[in-house]
């Protein structure tokens, strides 16, 4: 039996909108969700950390709630939708004010917790747009940084809270 | 460029990154790369009997399953990567483990499959079977004659036995009123980077194969790896792609993974990608700090130190690729920023079946920095002194700079703390956190039942190491300035520190230059980044090199324009006459001057206008700094909090505030981490116990306490830029601060004598012994 035999027998197609843009796809069904974005769609910006659901560097958005990626298995999310880093940009290829902010308050260094951690703010302000500190960082604390030590995070978001960041 | 300019300028990094548009490796796809998963052994010690990979074999999408066996010459021991003479027992690992496997973790076989399901599916089907053989784990226990050995081999479990010492001791000891003795531990922890290892290898039509690594060091990683695979040099290129974090673990030590894939890629002639899951980065990246000290301080009943002798064991693992460079580091930080008229360090590295310890992030000096602190505190608490007096009492003073010990330091050259005003720096601690003032109000706080406390702590970080380091900068016929260097980054900032440092000597925008950096084709030589030394080294290489560009600049823009050397200024890609702003020309056609397509040109010519420079340190240059921090302990709600941290650091010249910042405070919660809730635990069998990220606690924004970062600055004769190193220094003193603290909430009632503080036993033995904190007396150790 080839791979392609063995892979045929556990394959499922599913339909799901991605940042948008509704696709159809026959995918094994122990394929997850975060390797599916990576690898089939080739959307490498949401990172894999730990594949155990705790790092939070997999945050993707399903029907706008922030999922981990990592213990997700694809056709759970047939008839769904998905946002991804890749998605959460202004018209015309512009940053999202959080991103902006990001630069501008040095919130990340390497980099690799930070479309995850963008994902989770970014569902948080689409419905609270102005949050206290003590639920930004409750949101935050869903997320391994092992770099910037969280104040200049916490700066970056508080700035966009605050109405200092521009509109997209 | 004036100071809020060079300290606000926007990372180059960022803007790709923020957009998820990063390449890490694994991003890096391509059509037809297969990839590899290890089997690795589920025991700390055991004699391999026999493999049977035929079911592996036979799944369809398997590739390739290999064994020591299939490696032919190339399964040798590799280098030890740090050699040096008390290093006199040096084993190190094999690409796949020959006969024994010294550690769970340890590779046993290579599956290359169609993809990493298939991969895994084949790797359950290699069967091996084992022998189990005692394991060792307890490092006094190792050294018992009776102890199962590591290595059979050898007739021991040490790999090293060294001593760093000056001084009379002797005399030291036998005039002091007062010797105190401590034994001090600090349990291992690991760096934990959120991205883990990988390796992809291309091999290319012409026999060639390029090795994509998340290694800090890609020269040497290509030097060595060409040794191993026995390859021309010039067959094999590194390349680094975007790292997610490394603090130390990802430096050459050729991990086996970076000899297999681009081994399995040659054999297949396709591409091969391994990418380490977190479970395995538990078992088998390096970790670090396992160390147990026996110390003893002399001192006079004014709490002068007279002398200081420490014993001591360090945890190596299994296998000694990193020789005894991190006990090196310790021996030669202990002394801290204190006079220490005599000195004895005994260091021993110990053979244990756990994962192989190399540097992580401080690299042996916490261990040193909570060493001494705790002496001090030792001192003060039989001498009925405060803490702070003590220190004040032993501090080095700013005349008797430079200070020059009769040691060597890592870098076996003279250890001479350059430039730095320790008094200054821990009066400015004190003051910054408030501490005569806490110490005013702290017996209210206490009379209200609260377990409130506060803790100082202070270090020297040696900094800058070389041998070397360079950068090459260049203006392009296009006008583009380019600048190349060996080192690699990962997430520390230096192409926008290299663009600054290269803009701020051509008079351009740091956003005008264009870094390249990690990739062995275009930078042959170079160490990389580790030790906190890449602002110091390639900081003044490049530096250097854009100095020299610049003067070229103005030679040719003097011939070109007919104006003096002297008259002429640089902006914003032009030169120009400063008496006549019209008389200019552009960086683009000074270095068109430099590549003519036709003749002829003047006598001596050399094309390009570029220049590479290299920074050799005569040796390491010395930051220091002060912690100070107020702790409150709440043993009913199985709480600690940090309500106040304070840093004072001083790092020489800071060429970008923010990038250094972004690191202290990143470093210091790297430290609480380590402290209070960071603990690698192995049992008695060698089987490690914390594997996940639900057992080994790594920081959240939830712990983090406010951290007050103040800046002084004593630049450096040593290097053209004045600057000192940074990268670790958040994390050195944390532990040590933190002890401190933790004990004054604790009325003093404990001596802590062991890091991490294993929190949940603290609060028991509280909730226990609250009810008798009347009659409590001296408790014992944590």
């Amino acid at each position: 039996m080839s791979v392609d035999d063995l892979q045929a027998a556990y394959t499922r197609a599913i339909t799901v909108t991605v940042n948008g843009q509704r696709l159809t796809q026959e995918v094994p069904v122990r394929l997850l969700l975060s390797d599916f974005l990576r690898q089939t769609l080739g959307l490498t910006g949401t990172h894999v950390g730990c594949e155990h659901g705790v790092c939070g560097a997999c945050t993707v958005l399903l029907d706008g709630e922030p999922v981990r990626s990592c213990l997700l298995l694809t056709p759970e999310v047939d008839g769904h939708s998905l946002t991804t880093i890749e998605g959460i940009g202004g018209p015309s290829g512009g940053l999202h004010p959080l991103q902006e902010s990001f630069r501008r308050h040095f919130a990340l260094q390497c980099g690799f917790c930070t479309p995850g951690i963008l994902l989770s703010l970014y569902a948080l302000l689409a419905e609270e747009p102005k949050p206290d500190e003590a639920t930004v960082r409750e949101v935050l604390s869903g997320h391994l940084c092992r770099c910037t030590g969280y104040a200049s995070i916490l700066r970056a978001v508080a700035a966009v809270t605050d109405g200092e960041g521009k509109e997209p | 460029m004036t100071t809020e300019e060079r300290h606000g300028v926007l990372r180059l990094e960022d803007l790709r990154l923020v957009q998820g548009r990063g390449r890490f490796i694994d991003d890096i796809r391509w059509p037809g790369m297969l990839q590899a998963v290890l089997v690795r052994s589920p025991h700390a010690h055991a004699e391999i009997l026999d493999i049977d990979t035929r079911a592996a074999k036979a799944h369809p999408g398997v590739y390739l399953v290999w064994t020591a066996v299939d490696l032919g010459p190339v399964c040798q021991p590799v280098p030890c990567v740090f050699p040096h003479p008390s290093v006199h027992q040096a084993r190190t690992h094999t690409p796949l483990a020959r006969d024994v496997v010294r550690y769970v973790g340890e590779p046993v076989a290579l599956v290359v499959a169609e993809n990493r399901y298939v991969a895994e599916d084949a790797a359950e089907l290699v069967e091996v079977r084992y022998r189990p053989l005692p394991a060792v784990v307890d490092l006094e226990a190792a050294l018992r004659p009776e102890a199962p050995r590591v290595h059979a081999d050898l007739p021991d479990n040490l790999a090293a036995d060294g001593e760093k010492a000056y001084g009379d001791v002797a005399a030291a000891f036998r005039a002091a009123d007062l010797i105190v003795r401590e034994r001090l531990v600090v349990e291992r922890g690991a760096a934990s980077p959120i991205e883990t290892r990988g390796v992809v290898a291309f091999p290319e039509a012409d026999g060639t194969i390029t090795v994509y690594d998340t290694t800090q060091t890609p020269v040497p990683t290509r030097q060595g790896l060409a040794q191993i695979l026995g390859l021309p040099e010039e067959m094999l290129r590194v390349v680094v792609p975007d790292i997610g974090g490394a603090f130390g673990p990802k430096s050459t030590l050729f991990y086996p993974e970076e000899i297999l894939i681009p081994l399995a890629a040659k054999a297949l002639e396709r591409p091969v990608k391994w990418i380490e899951d977190r479970r395995e980065h538990f078992l088998a990246t390096n970790q670090e700090r396992g160390q147990i000290h026996d110390v003893a301080l002399a001192c006079l009943g004014d709490g002068t130190i007279l002398g200081l002798t420490d014993d001591f064991l360090h945890d190596g693992g299994a296998y000694a690729v990193a020789g005894a460079i991190l006990p090196i580091i310790t021996a030669t930080t202990l002394m801290g920023p204190y006079r220490i008229p005599a000195y004895r360090a005994r260091y021993r590295v110990v053979y244990t079946n756990k994962t192989p310890v190399s540097p992580v992030r401080g690299a042996g000096r916490p261990q040193a920095v909570f060493v001494m602190e705790r002496m001090l505190a030792r001192l003060a608490r039989e001498l009925g002194l405060s803490p702070v007096a003590v220190r004040k009492k032993n501090l080095i003073p700013p005349e008797a700079m430079p200070y020059a010990m009769d040691i060597t330091y890592q870098d076996e050259a003279p250890l001479v703390y350059d430039t730095g005003d320790y008094p200054k720096t821990l009066q400015l601690a004190l003051d910054t956190i408030g501490y005569e003032q806490f110490l005013a109000k702290k017996a209210e706080a206490v009379g209200e039942g609260r377990m409130i406390g506060v803790g100082v702590a202070c270090y020297v970080e040696g900094s800058g190491l070389g041998p070397y380091e360079g950068a090459t900068v260049r203006i392009t016929e296009r006008g583009k300035v380019q600048v190349e260097a060996a080192l690699s980054a990962q997430g520390q900032g230096q192409a926008t520190m290299l663009a600054q440092i290269t803009s701020e000597a051509l008079g351009i925008r740091p956003q005008d230059v264009e870094v390249r950096l990690g990739d062995t084709a275009v930078s042959r030589y170079g160490l990389g980044t580790f030790a906190s030394r890449t602002a110091v080294t390639a900081g003044s290489a490049c530096h250097r090199a854009a100095l020299a560009v610049k003067e070229e600049l103005l030679r040719l823009a003097a011939d070109a324009l007919e104006v003096p050397v002297e008259e002429l200024a640089l902006s914003d890609g032009f030169v120009y006459a400063r008496r006549d702003e019209r008389r200019r020309i552009s960086f683009a056609e000074c270095a068109a001057r430099k590549n003519p397509a036709w003749g002829p040109p003047p006598a001596a010519f050399r094309p390009g206008l570029e220049a590479t420079e290299y920074f050799v340190p005569a040796r390491s240059t010395f930051a220091h700094g002060v912690h100070a921090a107020i702790v409150e302990i709440l043993p009913e709600r199985l709480e600690t909090r940090i309500l106040r941290y304070v840093v004072v650091h001083d790092a020489g010249r800071i060429l970008h505030r923010e990038i250094v910042e972004g690191q202290i405070r990143g470093g210091v919660v790297q430290g609480i981490g380590w402290s209070l809730y960071e603990r690698l635990r192995f049992d008695e069998e060698g089987q490690p116990l914390t594997t996940t990220f639900m057992d080994y606690l790594l920081p959240t924004a939830g712990e983090v306490p406010e951290i007050v970062i103040r800046h002084l600055e004593s630049p450096t004769p040593l290097n053209p830029l004045g600057v000192k190193g940074v990268g670790e220094a958040g994390v050195i003193p944390v532990l040590a601060c933190l002890a401190e603290a933790l004990e004054d909430a604790l009325g003093g009632q404990v001596f802590l004598r062991e890091m991490p503080v294993d929190l949940d036993r603290l609060y028991a033995w509280m909730i226990e012994t609250k009810c008798r904190r009347g009659s409590a007396g001296e408790g014992e150790g944590h």
